[in-house]
């Protein structure tokens, strides 16, 4: 199962990477006259309202959603990485601040929070990666917290105090190192999650503006065409759900990987 | 018709594409009425024959050959459910870990009626008057209240005894104690093995008991069975193996062991360390670390002989000296 | 034993206390007291090995960690070579760590599960700002390693890959990295087989003539203790009951709880059980204790006045010190 989301996350590497040798067409070239055609062997997944071809802005699509998912998660395990881990060390007031600044961002639901920081900034890529970044960090502080809660009565860490290591040296040299396994498999899965948020914010018209292809915006766009061309919905769709599904498999094979790597031999 | 007839013992596990013989080589008789100990250290086999004895879980997946007679019964021939009907009634066994072979959501009286019910038919007011009477014979005082209590309100030495009383409800002839006292303070210790002798005395109930500790083996045992690196390399009564050790192991090992007033620096350690699972050396286990060792113990493993009546060495060295 | 005049002494623990408040319902109110660690005073003498010898619940272990004040107590002076470790600045700690160390128990957990042993051992030059240069970090490391009877092949290993007794020599090199006076042992042999102990045993004892150690040995092993150390505390319960000289332990102890102690040892030497009936109980809890001496629900001598108050600890006659009315031996 981890090879195939592997294989998958892999092709979407390769293809945002190389998408401009890739697409056979450019991804604004409009032609208007060969507007709404369905699949054919000159432009592989048809046409949209403008012309242009879809087969090549999926792939451009793939760029951005590449781009948009890692970036995003980056900031969010960044944040929640902080926040978690000074809050689990520390405990007492400091603790509890964190954690219930962290508890209400959890309970807004993301769409919310992403909507209202675009709403601030304005629409565009930009925006986007900020606003998923900001929205998904408490998970990850969460997982944090606990590991380091756990970890910090643990024997090598009395130890290591006990040679006079600082609080700055036990935090960052041994306990966030020794808790970020968990936090590492969430994030892959969160990338999935990411991309998803980014359609979502797309499809609202929130996210790229045109005529960059977001897989999202895309679908939005196709929606009026519901009937009429419906592949301007369906490829760009299909991208997202294999690249999701390419990252939750890959998330799930890594636990089981990081798992035997932090057992002990019998 | 011996009590307890262990021969060529051998079980042999898969692991990672090898094979791997934790115990070897093992045999051993025990009579009715006698309390036997089986002493070694990290990876000498000695829980694993145990549960071998009771037939435990953990020898899944392994190949075990030889036999276990129990009464003139090949106890390795039986099935699971052949062997259910014996276990908890006939042979009983003790874990290790008091703290974790108790169910914490169940109050102990009814734990103990539960093991007692599974081989006795009898109601449930006339199991716990048993369990009571059962209880007190342990020396728990306050039975009547300890029945009612859940474990985590008990102490480490009374969950124990109520792990023994889960053993000997049924009035086995055969207990399997499994480092019994390990987890307890050495106080608690004293106590829970003058226990043990007494069953052993007054109940007649044959012990087969476990542990790393020489010194309780001393005081507690008739016979010993001395295990290194899944091989038995010694068997005999108490006196012989403590006044006149014959193994170079058992020699070495009652040299590491300090004493009260024993004269400073004189400790002696064994070269060397246990080989771990799977990566034994050829021949003697034990050739590596000895200092007698010669060509036929790196060749082959020595086999057990009878030095004495009833008293056994697996050693080349020693078949020569008598 | 003339030795009070010539011993310099490089520890003075005055009565040194700390207790933890239970809380308990629903509004978390203070419903009572766990005295871990209650009113200890002693001295350890520069070269000396001292024993603290007792069973759970004694406040051993919490003892070492208040020394080494990885645990701030509720009363009382710890003093190194004249300097009160619990007035220091937190800085000045840290630094002071270099003189005091300690080696854990659990020689399975003692180090970064991550690190391998090479840079375990290298850490404590790091944390203590103590600049090397690549050649002298590997001399060092290897000279440390080589100290405890490791080779520099075991430098490259993980944790997980050594065994119980390679991972316990790994530990006791990198404490010794910073070449400290004074050692606390936190039962270091309890996790390991005895032929693996006595192979520690024989390591400290070389390592204590060579470095000139002082060290602090616990234990729950009364026969280790003895052999091993010059003189040895006993605890019960959060309280030291006797201080004895480990030649005499043996012969001439004073206070029922280690004769107690005594009585429950199996030799290993069959039929030379004593006869008389092992202590009777086990430790109560450290909750709420009532007043008067802490053995005195166990103590088979127990008079009223053991009920109601505490003994303090008094000199034995022979160089030690005893806290009981009724001292067994007495000269």
């Amino acid at each position: 199962m981890g090879v195939i989301g592997t294989v998958l996350i892999l092709c979407l590497v390769f293809v945002a990477i190389f998408a401009p040798l890739l697409e056979p067409y450019s991804y604004q070239s409009q032609n208007i006259e060969i507007m709404n055609s369905p699949p054919s062997l000159t432009h592989l997944l048809g046409t949209d309202d403008f012309g242009r071809d879809v087969f090549s802005r999926v792939i451009r699509g793939a760029r951005i959603s590449f781009v948009v998912g890692v970036l995003s998660v980056l900031i969010s395990v960044v944040i929640g990485v902080i926040v978690g881990s000074i809050a689990g060390f520390y405990g007492g007031v400091v603790d509890i601040i964190l954690t219930t600044i962290a508890d209400l961002t959890w309970s807004m639901p993301a769409i919310l929070i992403a909507l209202l920081i675009v709403a601030v900034t304005g629409a565009g890529l930009e925006s986007v990666v900020l606003a998923i970044g900001l929205s998904y960090w408490a998970q990850y502080a969460r997982l944090i917290r606990g590991q380091i809660l756990s970890l910090k009565s643990a024997v090598f860490i009395e130890a290591t105090r006990s040679l006079g290591a600082s609080d700055f040296v036990l935090l960052f040299k041994h306990l966030i190192p020794n808790s970020l396994s968990p936090v590492i498999v969430a994030a892959t899965i969160g990338i999935g999650n990411a991309i998803v948020l980014e359609a979502t914010l797309g499809f609202l018209g929130m996210g790229a503006q045109p005529p960059t292809p977001s897989w999202g915006a895309m679908m939005s766009n196709g929606t009026a065409y519901l009937f009429i061309a419906p592949w301007m919905i369906i490829f760009p769709g299909l991208a997202m759900m294999i690249t999701v599904l390419g990252f939750n498999l890959f998330g799930d094979a890594l636990i089981d990987v990081m798992d035997i790597k932090n057992k002990d031999s019998i | 018709m011996s009590f307890l007839k262990v021969k060529d013992l051998q079980v042999e596990f898969r692991v990672d594409k090898k094979m791997i013989k934790p115990i070897e080589g093992v045999s051993f008789q025990m009579q009715k009425g006698e309390v036997l100990g089986m002493v070694g250290e990290t990876g000498s086999g000695k829980s694993l024959t145990a549960h071998a004895i009771v037939g435990l879980s953990t020898l899944a997946g392994g190949v075990i050959c030889g036999s276990i007679e129990f009464e003139g019964q090949d106890l390795l021939s039986l099935s699971e459910k052949e062997m259910q009907s014996i276990r908890g009634a006939q042979i009983a066994f003790i874990p290790q870990n008091p703290m974790t072979s108790l169910d914490p959501v169940y109050r102990v009286g009814d734990q103990i009626i539960e093991a007692l019910r599974q081989h006795v038919k009898i109601s449930k007011r006339e199991a716990k008057l048993q369990v009571i009477e059962v209880m007190a014979r342990l020396n728990i005082p306050n039975p009547e209240r300890v029945f009612h209590q859940y474990p985590h309100q008990l102490s480490g030495g009374l969950k124990q005894r109520i792990v023994i009383a889960i053993g000997v409800c049924t009035n086995p002839k055969l207990l399997v104690a499994d480092e019994p006292t390990t987890a307890l303070d050495v106080t608690v210790q004293a106590q829970i093995m003058r226990l043990f002798k007494e069953m052993t005395v007054e109940r007649g109930i044959s012990l087969f008991l476990i542990t790393h500790d020489l010194g309780v083996i001393a005081q507690v045992c008739d016979k010993v069975a001395v295990m290194y690196a899944g091989n038995m390399v010694e068997f005999g009564s108490i006196e012989a193996l403590f006044k006149n050790p014959r193994h170079p192991y058992t020699k070495a090992l009652l040299d590491c062991i300090p004493t009260i007033g024993m004269a400073k620096g004189s400790l002696s350690a064994i070269y060397g360390s246990v080989p771990s699972s799977g990566v034994y050396p050829s021949g003697c286990r034990y050739h590596p670390r000895c200092p007698y060792a010669d060509e036929p113990c790196r060749k082959t493993m020595p086999p057990l002989l009878e030095v004495e009546v009833d008293n056994w060495v697996a050693c080349y060295k020693y078949y020569g000296k008598k | 034993m003339e030795k009070s005049n010539h011993m310099e002494k490089i520890i003075e623990i005055k009565n040194l206390s700390v207790s933890f408040a239970v809380r308990g319902g629903l509004l978390l109110r203070k419903i009572g007291t766990v005295k871990a660690v209650d009113d200890v005073s002693f001295s350890i003498n520069k070269g000396e090995i001292l024993g603290v010898v007792g069973e759970s619940g004694c406040g051993k272990s919490t003892l070492a960690r208040l020394i080494l004040r990885l645990i701030e107590p509720t009363r009382g002076s710890v003093t190194f070579d004249g300097i009160d470790i619990l007035k220091l600045s937190k800085k000045v700690l840290r630094q002071q760590r270099r003189h005091m160390q300690m080696v854990f128990q659990d020689p399975y957990s003692v180090m970064d599960p991550r690190y391998t042993i090479f840079r375990s051992i290298a850490e404590p030059f790091q944390i203590q700002n103590i600049r090397l240069t690549t050649e002298e970090k590997r001399k060092k490391v290897d000279d440390l390693l080589e100290l405890v009877g490791l080779s520099s092949e075991h430098g490259f290993s993980y944790p997980h890959e050594l065994s119980g007794g390679q991972k316990q020599r790994a530990d006791i090199a990198r404490m010794l990295a910073l070449t400290p006076q004074f050692v606390i042992l936190d039962e270091p042999t309890a996790a390991l087989d005895v032929s693996v102990q006595a192979q520690i045993i024989k390591l400290l004892e070389g390592l204590r003539e060579r470095l000139d150690l002082t060290l602090l040995f616990i234990s729950h092993d009364l026969s280790l203790v003895s052999y091993f150390c010059d003189r040895v505390i006993v605890m019960y319960l959060g309280r030291i009951v006797e201080i004895i000289s480990a030649d005499l332990i043996g012969k001439n102890p004073h206070h029922p709880y280690t004769q107690a102690l005594i009585e429950s040892i199996f030799k290993a030497v069959p039929g030379e059980k004593s006869t008389a009936a092992p202590l009777e109980g086990e430790v109560p809890s450290p909750f709420n204790l009532p007043r008067g001496c802490v053995f005195a629900s166990r103590c088979r001598y127990a008079q009223p006045i053991c009920l109601e108050q505490a003994p303090d600890l008094e000199e034995s006659g022979d160089g030690g010190q005893v806290a009981c009315y009724f001292p067994l031996n007495s000269n």
